[in-house]
């Protein structure tokens, strides 16, 4: 089981990283330019009506940073907490073949706590939008 | 002297490929319009050159002369970061694809596929989770109470269905052994495609692929009749556009991945395109060719189910991603490592 957790980092592989670096520097660049370009043609006439926020037409009172739904912040945290748990999947599947049935097993009950957590959460109803 | 000759070649593939996702983004608008009005039993955009197909050149135009407008109370430095994030994202999924096999010119075998890294696919897990951030950032930096609310609406959503995305991936994965988007196509031309070992798991990665892309019926971020124009609603000029060609190319990497992923890649379906005896070159020409139909036929797909399907509501798409889908993505994933270690034995 251990030597599956070794890894070897060899120069090769990080080599196969610099395309996709060449590629980033490529996507900033075309992006700054297409940025600048859009910014140097338009035409620039701004009054101070146009400067406001639009909130369809009537004035827009405070600021809109204001407290917001913990339903959605819940949903983050679930999805990190969860996130995490599939990436374990993720070492398993590459491997799987060799792990046989016990590896099964050994997953199986691993599937058993996440759906044991799972089903806590739908219970005490975090998931539920409706009040 | 060839570390020089690899970054021209890459540099030179790396160009064409994000000018393809342009060009192929810009004429998905066009193409967008085309199928509503043929769903709708309307002609579409007809105007400016033949079929209408200069409206995407003019429609691009038009946005770089639109006056730029950065509210007042506004975080300027977000707000310009924003769809900024939002394209580079967009640009940078395509960078592990391998988009046909390899070309042979000038004496040297040339990849067409930018990057053959060992983590393959979850390079474009992680750089896909990174366009969460381009939404979020957009939505707050405008300090618009409908933009926030648009944001933070679509990066729950986003997160929410990467999770089946992710485990209905596993399924495929157990099937290949490698992360490698380059093993994940080989492994199709040896065994046949995955849409035949994987029909549950395609189906649950096309949903989570449309409320990924933020398309109809998971366009929450968009709703106009509750959120005016959505978490874009403070954007003009260029920025406003490249949050919309952030979708679309979303959209047609997404399709190019579904093709690699369960369709073959650049397979030709039924042939054995090998035995043919053809130039290597005309070979990798054609296999990019059937990538690119494939790609088209998925960016057809969503734009069919987003002129037919009404929107989700809201507490409706959580529930389908959390208690339908994860459940579901669970079991195909059990169901798969089971029956692979079955016929083994």
């Amino acid at each position: 089981m251990i030597h599956l957790l070794q890894i070897n980092p060899s120069t090769a592989e990080a080599g196969s990283y610099l395309p996709v670096a060449i590629q980033l520097i490529f996507a900033v660049g075309l992006v700054s330019v297409l940025m600048v370009a859009t910014h140097l043609l338009g035409p620039k006439r701004k009054t101070s009506d146009k400067l406001q926020n639009f909130a369809s037409g009537i004035e827009s009172h405070g600021d809109a940073r204001q407290p917001m739904a913990i339903k959605y912040f819940l949903t983050a945290i679930l999805f990190v907490l969860f996130d995490v748990e599939v990436i374990f999947f993720y070492p398993y599947a590459v491997n799987f073949k060799e792990l046989g049935w016990s590896g099964f097993w050994a997953v199986l009950m691993f599937v058993g706590f996440f759906l044991c957590g799972f089903t806590y959460i739908i219970k005490k109803g975090a998931l539920k939008w409706e009040d | 002297m060839e570390l020089f000759y690899l970054i021209l070649e890459k540099l030179l593939l790396v160009g064409l490929i994000v000018s393809l996702s342009m060009v192929v983004a810009m004429y998905a608008t066009w193409g967008e319009r085309k199928v509503a009005a043929w769903l709708q039993d309307r002609i579409g955009p007809n105007r400016a050159g033949p079929f209408g197909l200069f409206q995407p050149l003019a429609d691009g135009g038009k946005l770089f002369f639109k006056e730029e407008i950065i509210p007042l109370v506004s975080s300027k430095f977000l707000f310009i970061l924003g769809p900024a994030l939002a394209m580079i994202t967009a640009l940078l999924t395509s960078a592990v694809i391998p988009w046909s096999t390899p070309l042979h010119l000038f004496d040297r075998n040339i990849d067409l596929q930018v990057a053959d890294v060992n983590i393959g696919i979850l390079f474009v897990f992680g750089v896909v989770s990174l366009g969460v951030y381009g939404i979020m950032i957009g939505g707050w930096a405008s300090n618009n109470k409908f933009s926030l609310l648009a944001a933070i609406r679509g990066a729950s959503q986003m997160v929410s269905y990467e999770l089946p995305m992710g485990l209905a991936l596993i399924a495929v994965l157990m099937l290949v052994g490698d992360l490698r988007m380059s093993s994940i196509v080989a492994n199709q031309l040896e065994n046949g495609w995955h849409i035949i070992y994987q029909p549950l798991g395609f189906l649950i990665f096309f949903i989570c692929a449309l409320a990924e892309c933020n398309r109809t019926p998971f366009d929450l971020p968009e709703a106009e009749n509750e959120l005016n124009f959505g978490y874009h609603q403070e954007y003009s000029s260029m920025k406003l556009g490249f949050y919309l060609f952030a979708e679309y190319i979303n959209m047609f990497i997404s399709g190019v991945v579904m093709a690699s992923l369960y369709f073959g890649g650049y397979d030709i379906p039924f042939v054995n395109e090998a035995s043919w005896g053809l130039n290597q070159n005309l070979l990798a020409i054609i296999g990019f060719v059937v990538l690119l139909s494939k790609a088209f036929f998925f960016v057809f797909v969503f734009m069919w189910i987003r002129w037919t399907i009404p929107r989700f509501r809201y507490d409706q798409l959580m529930k389908l991603g959390w208690t339908r889908l994860i459940p579901l993505a669970l079991l195909n994933m059990i169901l798969t490592a089971a029956i692979v270690l079955w016929l083994k034995k």
